[in-house]
């Protein structure tokens, strides 16, 4: 038995000498995250109807939980923001060792987000990336999507058009966003009707509004 | 002979009848419920498991027609031990793409365990070290609800719950099902 020191205790002793202290059990068979490689779930699928009842069940807790709309949206922002930190790091960690580097500015930040994490979440880049054209808001960027996989089996009720359930994924951005040193704050709005409307009803912007300090630091690192 | 045809029918429907999403997409949202849960209980798991299981009853009240379509099942299961092997091989395999064991009868054949050797929710999951999340949680506790609702979509009344689970620190995640009763079809008013 002392011959395998490095090994987790077997759960029977672990949970003897649990009031003393000892922290979590794991399993003898070594089936703990510590064990388990990174990448093994990098590539494997799930049905996508399995996710879809998930998020339902998400946003149908959360509906009972708040009083308005506005309250539900920053509700699922918040259940996105902590997937978005965790992303940031995992997706960075396999990207290829000469890519690995943390992005430094605004725009390779929103790139990699547009790309890499939309691919793997989504399995499709970001349909549009595009910065304010209004002189007054230069620290605003918007990201498209024409159809939000997470809204696919969602349709809101006509009192509650102003709901975005995409909001979830708006909190997943600004999860990478704050984890990168970019905070951010980032709201999701249905595009409408009029314009695009008509060939993607489902189509989605994502409004990045970066803090004044992370404007202010970009523009003082460019002029160097 | 019964398993080895549910599973062919499970993997044929998995590889040409599912839309697919990534795996990680579902684990963290997952996670993320579980963890919202914990958060507006304060901790009490006991009652998490109540909520986990309540969502998962939605579900399977729902997920049983899916699963109905898909599989393309037009006949009833002739008795529990095919609905259990369907249940594992045909189920599980089409909406998280896993096939639990099916395993420890009853004499009875009432009741089964379903060992789960892969469970995706549960991937990238440390319960937390408070020296009671480990006794009381079970994190996957939403399998229990679905099972149950959709069974009782199709006339049965079960009961499930986990009896172990590698995230608690044992060998084996293991969810013990009883079947209690078939309903039985209720007749339709008389209209007079």
């Amino acid at each position: 038995m002392a011959s395998q020191p490095s090994k987790p205790p077997p759960s029977s002793q672990a949970s003897s000498a649990r009031n003393s202290q000892q922290g979590l059990r794991y399993p003898s068979t070594g089936k703990t995250i510590y064990h388990r490689p990174l990448n093994r779930s990098r590539t494997q699928e799930l049905s996508q109807a399995g996710f879809a009842y998930l998020f339902s069940e998400m946003v149908g807790y959360a509906q009972r939980r708040v009083t308005g709309i506005q309250d539900l949206e920053k509700r699922l922002n918040v259940q996105g923001h902590p997937i978005g930190l965790k992303l940031l790091d995992l997706l960075l960690y396999r990207e290829p060792a000469r890519t690995q580097l943390r992005p430094l500015n605004i725009i390779a930040l929103l790139q990699f987000i547009t790309t890499v994490l939309w691919r793997h979440l989504f399995s499709r880049p970001a349909d549009a990336l595009e910065k304010s054209s209004n002189p007054d808001t230069p620290d605003e960027y918007m990201i498209s999507d024409n159809e939000p996989l997470v809204n696919q089996y969602i349709s809101v009720p006509k009192e509650m058009n102003q709901l975005n359930c995409a909001a979830f994924v708006a909190g997943i951005v600004e999860g990478a966003c704050d984890g990168a040193g970019f905070p951010a704050r980032v709201t999701a709005h249905s595009v409408g009707k009029g314009e695009e409307g008509e060939l993607w009803p489902g189509k989605t912007v994502f409004l990045v509004k970066f803090q004044p300090e992370v404007v202010e630091r970009e523009a003082y690192l460019g002029k160097t | 002979m019964a398993a080895n045809k549910a599973a062919r029918m499970g993997e044929e429907v998995w590889k040409t009848r599912v839309d697919k999403v990534n795996a990680e997409l579902v684990t963290l949202t997952y996670g993320t419920i579980v963890a919202q849960l914990c958060k507006d209980y304060e901790n009490d798991y006991v009652e998490v498991n109540k909520q986990l299981d309540k969502m998962g009853y939605n579900i399977g009240l729902r997920l049983i027609e899916d699963y109905l379509a898909k599989s393309n099942t037009m006949r009833r299961c002739s008795n529990f031990r095919e609905t259990a092997e369907m249940i594992a091989k045909v189920g599980f395999k089409i909406f998280l793409n896993i096939t639990p064991t099916v395993t420890s009868w009853t004499s009875d054949s009432k009741q089964f365990s379903l060992i789960f050797e892969e469970n995706p929710l549960a991937d990238f999951v440390e319960l937390p070290d408070d020296g009671r999340s480990q006794d009381e949680l079970w994190y996957s506790n939403i399998f229990c609800g679905v099972l149950r609702g959709a069974l009782e979509m199709v006339q049965m009344q079960v009961e499930a719950h986990f009896i172990s689970d590698v995230l608690r620190g044992n060998d084996t995640t293991e969810m013990r099902i009883t079947l209690i009763r078939y309903i039985d079809d209720e007749m339709p008013q008389d209209d007079d």
